[in-house]
């Protein structure tokens, strides 16, 4: 039977390069995908290809490619990247001037378009899916409208002739579920296989999470060799029934435990886990372990497609101020609580303007706060202050005021930080499916 | 005796909601996980962090419980002021959650 092996070659835009050129080397593999565009990514490339028409594609697509595309062109593996993010063009024309510099001929690059609805959801009627509120209301802050488009204009590319796919916004298991869609033929309406290609593409999607990364702890789940973790590969067969796996003597393990955390992350109702292509459901999902790194997943299945798409909204929300001061030995807790106790007085005197703040104890309460956190005194604390303002102006005063107790603040304070920077946030609106349309443009070397 | 002895976790975060698995090591003990690690009680014990509801979800087949806790992440990844901004460490607090023997 006709089987395909798909590696995934990046878990976000900053992982690390060298487990895709591994896959390619020596996975045996027929695809090599990267999922590298977080929810804002789009928006800050957007504003940067504003200022520059070639700009707009994720910083490392360069570096990616240059280290993998001459071994996959050797060994015929295909590429599948939403690294295109606000500018697949410009990242197909990059992909293009690599290979060239390379000496590479004969390769076909597919940018994937049509995901920017920023036209159509701007003088639209559209109400904000996590607030209620409408659109309208943050209209005059809007940076970025990007729907999330399903696997078609990925097959099509494949179907085309493509080497390499270079997508915007797409949903992240689209990128993996294309290849099986385009190389067995499956029906766009069948509901059961798609369902089952979109557990493989979340399984798959955020890389090392399932072999062995964001999983350790030490003394009850032990991991070895997670500086060299080998990145996962899905062995697929016709009927979408699936083997997870990863390179022999790579770094980490694929085992049950793994698999298992992967496939919960990031879902809410195993049910209807919701994709352009199908509303999957993982409720019947098993799980066996095959062999040593080997583990077999069947049970995924689908439900129709919804009339809509998601489509993620950038826009300018606020500014956040920020400053981090530590204190060590005897009592330095208490000359933590003091310093914030300080700033806190400080921005109320010199009247800084916030809306809100966070006044922290690093090492002590900063990440489960005071409640879950009581009990416990450590050697030393950061505090930290951050707190959300109207403009820049009022954010630099936040960390100006935790710098300042260097010379009027508790004894011993070091090692200040600060900063401020403007806050693109994001927000989500559902588009009918009749209002986006994808484009696909072909750069031939 | 603490959850983390028969149970490990993940986080995950999509907008302003965390979604925390829960997961037996061993098939034989979800029925103790699905007895007490309850919507109510997860709820409360993350009553500081998270504002909005608590939905528990289970996947037997695999062991495992999946809370989705809404209003939790002090805005989303995007504009929260927390040092965690994905609220990635939750998973580790819920482990330490003291859960009867039998």
């Amino acid at each position: 039977m006709k089987k395909i092996l798909i590696g995934s070659g990046a878990g976000y835009s900053g992982d690390r390069i060298e487990p895709a050129v591994e896959l390619a080397e020596k996975g045996n593999i027929n695809y090599l995908v990267f999922e590298c565009l977080a929810e804002r990514t789009i928006a800050i490339a957007q504003q940067a290809k504003l200022k520059d028409p070639n700009a707009g594609y994720d910083a490392l697509l360069a570096a990616r490619f240059e280290a993998v595309l001459e071994i996959c062109h050797k060994n015929k593996i295909k590429i599948i990247t939403n690294m295109g993010a606000a500018n697949p063009v410009a990242g197909a024309k990059k992909v293009k001037e690599i290979a060239a510099q390379k000496g590479l001929a004969g390769i076909k690059i597919a940018a994937v378009g049509g995901d920017d609805v920023l036209a159509v959801v701007k003088d639209g009627d559209y109400t904000l899916m996590e607030t209620g509120e409408p659109l309208a209301s943050i209209q005059d802050q809007l940076v970025s409208a990007n729907a999330y488009i399903g696997a078609e204009p990925i097959v099509e590319a494949l179907k085309n002739g493509a080497d390499v796919v270079i997508t915007g916004r797409v949903a992240d298991p689209a990128l993996f579920m294309a290849p099986a869609i385009y190389e067995f033929g499956w029906k766009m309406d069948d509901w059961n296989r798609l369902g089952q290609a979109t557990l493989f593409g979340h399984l798959l999607e955020c890389a090392g999470q399932i072999t062995g990364g964001y999983f350790a702890d030490p003394g009850y789940k032990d991991v070895a060799g997670l500086a060299r973790l080998g990145f996962p590969i899905a062995e697929v067969q016709e009927d979408g029934s699936f083997v997870i796996t990863k390179v022999p003597g790579s770094g980490g393990e694929v085992k049950l435990a793994n698999c298992q955390e992967q496939m919960v992350y990031e879902i809410h109702d195993p049910k209807s886990y919701f994709t352009p292509n199908v509303v999957a459901d993982f409720s019947g999902v098993t799980m066996t372990e095959v062999g040593k790194d080997r583990v077999e997943v069947k049970g995924g299945a689908g439900r129709p497609k919804t009339d809509s798409l998601k489509a993620s909204i950038g826009y300018r929300d606020s500014f956040i101020g920020e400053g981090q001061i530590s204190y060590a030995g005897p009592g330095a807790a208490a000359r933590g609580r003091l310093a914030l106790d300080i700033v806190e007085e400080r921005l109320k005197l010199s009247r800084v303007e916030y809306e809100e703040i966070k006044l922290d104890l690093i090492g002590m309460n900063a990440l489960h706060g005071e409640k879950i956190s009581a009990g416990y005194e450590p050697y030393e604390v950061r505090a930290r202050v951050a707190a959300r303002t109207r403009n820049m102006r009022e954010a630099v005063r936040i960390g100006n005021e935790v710098e300042t107790l260097y010379t009027n603040g508790p004894a011993g304070g070091a090692g200040v930080f600060k900063s401020a920077r403007e806050v693109v946030a994001m927000v989500s609106v559902l588009v009918p499916r009749s209002l986006v349309h994808y484009s696909i443009q072909y750069e031939v070397l | 005796m603490k959850l983390r002895e028969i149970a490990h976790s993940r986080t995950g975060d999509k907008g302003n909601i965390s979604n925390i698995s829960v997961i037996a090591y061993d098939p034989a003990q979800y029925p103790l996980i699905e007895k007490y690690v309850t919507a109510e009680k997860v709820k409360e014990f993350f009553s500081d962090i998270v504002k909005g509801e608590v939905i528990r979800y289970t996947l037997p087949n695999i062991g495992a419980l999946n809370f989705v806790m809404q209003n939790a992440l002090g805005g989303g990844v995007t504009r929260t002021l927390s040092l965690d901004i994905h609220g990635k460490s939750l998973s580790s607090a819920l482990l330490n959650m003291e859960i009867p023997n039998s």
